[in-house]
């Protein structure tokens, strides 16, 4: 026997015994260690959803709360102030009264936990945030958005799905198999940051509404958003506290339940203890004033505070449906994001246009190796009918390896399998081509063969190379289904050359091993 | 079995004839590629930010009203029915039509619009102006390092003239199907890209094949002068070049076939790539060596 022949035969077995282990529960069959091909979303359906938070407004709101902070700090060390204002996104300027005060309070402010004192003369102070804390600060705001996110997923209910982060930015969730597309949109891209502010109702709405320049410094207008059944939308201006009482961090359960005097749903709710005693405290003090609960900056309702409310517990009432009471709750549960996001893209793939794929994959799969297979047989004859063997492994191995390595097969992927099957019988082709040339040179069979994969295998090499950089492109630069293509085509390659190389080559020298050929069908 | 057997066809007599129509076809494509670049080509909503929405009627829907409808409700469709007309793809490019919501939009007109027609989505595609743009570059970069990839693996591997001729086959090959899918006014999108690199991979295959045969004869197994060497040599590939190219193109055409609406522009791309990969390597890269050789060796004999 020729050496190492035996060597090649007991690797060509064992690989392929392990990749139709591994493709076994794909058709159905229950085995240890083996899972079945993962899918991607465009073949299995799903939601593809690219996110970006807005860092600006994140850092916008976190400068508003510091400076917020500042003036509580100032007021207790008695340093009157005549405004306070933010004039960047991460900058504030405070003007005092007396610049003798400058000292005291540059002093006192030292307590903030982020901004800082950047500079001013007299009465003016100049505020900031310190460079190295706003990108700590940009870091921590996405990580926090992608922690509510899978919150929110979680609570809603989707199996397996996937969050990461891409860039300083931008979130990628998907979501397989998901049946309300438009449901999980709302869930994950609203803010929802519920507030509670005291409704200023001294102030003059009319003159806040026709100039924005009349709103008090300490407020900000609010609209009470209505839509009547017919889609009319009302907006009802109102005039809040800028400052809120508590906010939905404070919240420690919300749920959703059928109104009790009129048709509809609530959202009953709990604040944790310090924000039952803030809440308590702050109604107690206003009795008779308006409240309003604030969702995303816009009134839910603004109800007059009957009576203090010191055990914590509350309700938002508006015009809900049983579900959006539901996602109200959920989202409200598993807590607001740092920052609004932004849907920059969104790919939702119907599961019943992904069955369509995958059939369509398949028979072109079967076709295109149909036509080849014949073609090998009958022009190559037994060799052909070789070669057709080692594609059929072929295909199974490049099977095998896509689930071993765990990766996803997509529609352009097929495209890639079937592709691949084409070329792995270049593989074959440039051998036999050879292999008939030699033959009609006079040489032995035997020496043909030897001559014929030796000859060829520059070509191929080239072959399997210049596919291989572009697919190597294609994985570096392309999408995701993309990327799906580019590895399909060069597994289905590169286990080619291991298959054309091992495979046919070992059964032709285990039959020129045995006895000497004078005739070789091909 | 042997379909093509021995052969004795003159490819560098047919040279000028190639040139002329290689020339056409280069010239379609370069245009094509200025109007990609100008932004004037149909290229696909995941580049230039838009929305495409695939519908699925109960019957054929009457596409008057569809677009009667979704223009009322201010939106700028191009409509595209796919098999047997039950399918509808809307796509929508304008910049406000790009963002996340729009899909909803249409949906919502549609059914509002068309009480009689019942449809479900299939599939919505919302891509932000943003994306678009950060995809068109990176297919440009994909491109680009493909194709210097390309490069400088061919002139690694062969010697000067050959290695020029190879990059001209290469561009000419891509290039003309670019042209051809430009014409026909197809969307061009990042598969479509993706057709286009894959094919420059894989045309030069053949190309390879009967350059280095060409190399071999010349190193001296065969007599007479370079355009009867390199004659014979690609009539000795012959069988060979057909051979591969069939079985990639019989991989091809059933995606082309039965592959469905997403792969079919895909498969024809590629379906062209083999078949102008094939004609190049005959017609276009080795005349293109036989015509470098001649001249620089006429100029050299002339100096002397």
């Amino acid at each position: 026997m020729k050496r190492g022949l035996r060597g090649r035969i007991i690797l060509l077995a064992i690989t392929t015994f392990v990749a139709v282990y591994c493709l076994l529960p794909t058709f159905g069959v229950q085995i240890p260690w083996a899972q079945k091909i993962t899918l991607g979303l465009d073949l299995q359906g799903g939601m593809h959803l690219v996110l970006e938070v807005d860092l600006e407004k994140f850092l916008e709101s976190f400068t508003d709360r510091q400076l917020a902070d500042a003036r509580g700090i100032l007021e207790r060390e008695g340093v009157t102030l005549v405004s306070a204002t933010r004039t960047g996104v991460d900058r504030a300027r405070l003007v005092l009264t007396k610049s003798a005060d400058r000292e005291k309070a540059t002093k006192a402010l030292r307590e903030l936990s982020s901004l800082e004192v950047t500079g001013g003369s007299g009465e003016e102070i100049l505020l900031g945030v310190a460079a190295g804390q706003a990108a700590e600060l940009r870091r921590n705001a996405v990580k926090q958005a992608v922690e509510k996110i899978r919150n929110r997923v979680d609570q809603f209910g989707v199996a397996e799905p996937h969050i990461t982060t891409e860039g300083d930015r931008r979130l990628i969730v998907q979501l397989p198999g998901i049946r309300e597309p438009q449901r999980a949109i709302n869930l994950i891209g609203q803010t929802a940051l519920l507030e509670f502010k005291l409704a200023d109702d001294e102030a003059n709405l009319e003159e806040a509404v026709r100039d924005k320049g009349k709103i008090p410094e300490a407020d900000q207008l609010l609209y009470d958003r209505k839509e009547d059944v017919r889609g009319n939308v009302t907006r009802t201006p109102l005039l809040v506290k800028r400052q809120p009482i508590v906010t939905g961090n404070a919240l420690v359960n919300a749920s959703a339940r059928p109104r009790s005097d009129v048709p509809g749903w609530q959202v009953d709710f709990q604040f944790d203890q310090e924000g039952a005693r803030v809440f308590g405290e702050a109604t107690t003090k206003n009795v008779g004033r308006r409240l309003a609960i604030i969702l995303d900056d816009t009134v839910v309702s603004a109800p007059v505070i009957q009576e203090p409310i010191t055990r914590g517990q509350g309700r938002i009432t508006g015009d809900f449906t049983d579900k959006q009471a539901a996602d109200l709750a959920l989202v409200l549960r598993a807590g607001a994001l740092p920052a609004p996001v932004n849907i920059v893209a969104n790919l939702t793939v119907g599961a019943s246009l992904g069955e369509d794929s995958i059939r369509q994959g398949i028979r072109a799969s079967i076709l295109g190796a149909l036509l080849v297979v014949v073609l090998m047989g009958v022009y190559y004859r037994w060799s052909g009918v070789l070669a057709d063997a080692a594609l059929i492994v072929n295909l199974v191995m490049t099977l095998g390896a896509l689930i071993l390595l765990r990766a996803t097969l997509t529609l352009p992927g097929i495209a890639g399998l079937v592709l691949s099957i084409g070329m792995a019988v270049d593989t074959n082709v440039l051998v036999f081509e050879r292999i008939r040339e030699e033959l009609r040179l006079g040489k032995t069979v035997r020496a043909a063969i030897e001559a014929g994969y030796q000859k060829a295998f520059v070509a191929i090499i080239d072959a399997h190379v210049t596919t291989l950089i572009t697919a190597a492109a294609l994985y570096y630069f392309g999408s995701g289904p993309i990327k799906g293509f580019a590895v399909t085509l060069s597994l289905g390659i590169v286990i080619n050359l291991f298959t054309a190389i091992t495979g046919t080559r070992v059964v032709f020298d285990w039959r020129t091993s045995r006895r000497t050929l004078t005739h070789l069908s091909i | 079995m042997e379909i093509i057997g021995k052969t004795n066809i003159d490819f560098i007599a047919w040279r000028r004839l190639a040139y002329a129509a290689s020339g056409v076809l280069v010239l379609v494509g370069l245009l094509a590629t200025v109007q990609v670049w100008r932004g004037h080509a149909n290229l696909g909503v995941d580049f230039t930010g838009g929305t495409t929405v695939q519908l699925r009627f109960e019957r054929p829907p009457d596409l008057g009203a569809v677009r009667r409808t979704l223009v009322a409700a201010g939106l700028e469709p191009e409509l595209q029915t796919l098999e047997r007309g039950e399918r509808l793809l809307v796509r929508l490019r304008k910049a406000e039509e790009a963002g996340a919501g729009t899909g909803k939009r249409v949906e919502d007109a549609l059914r509002a619009g068309l009480p009689q027609g019942r449809f479900a989505v299939e599939g919505t595609n919302e891509v932000g102006p943003a994306i678009g743009r950060e995809l068109l570059v990176a297919a440009q970069k994909a491109i680009l390092v493909s194709l210097i990839g390309i490069i400088l693996y061919i002139w690694w591997r062969f010697e000067f003239t050959f290695g020029v001729a190879a990059t001209i086959a290469t561009f000419h090959d891509v290039l003309a199907v670019l042209g051809v899918v430009w014409v026909l006014g197809h969307e061009i999108t990042f598969l479509t890209v993706t057709a286009l690199l894959t094919l420059a991979g894989y045309s030069l295959t053949d190309t390879v094949v009967v350059y280095d045969r060409i190399r071999e004869n010349l190193r001296g197994r065969r007599r007479g002068n370079l355009g009867e060497v390199i004659n014979a040599s690609i009539n000795e590939m012959l069988a060979r070049t057909a051979m591969t190219s069939l079985t990639v193109l019989l991989a091809v055409l059933s995606l082309f076939i039965l592959g469905g609406a997403v792969l079919r522009d895909f498969a024809l791309a590629l379906l062209l790539g083999v078949i102008v990969g094939t004609y190049s390597s005959w017609f276009v890269a080795s005349p293109i060596v036989y015509e470098w050789r001649t001249r620089v060796q006429g100029r050299a004999r002339g100096k002397r």
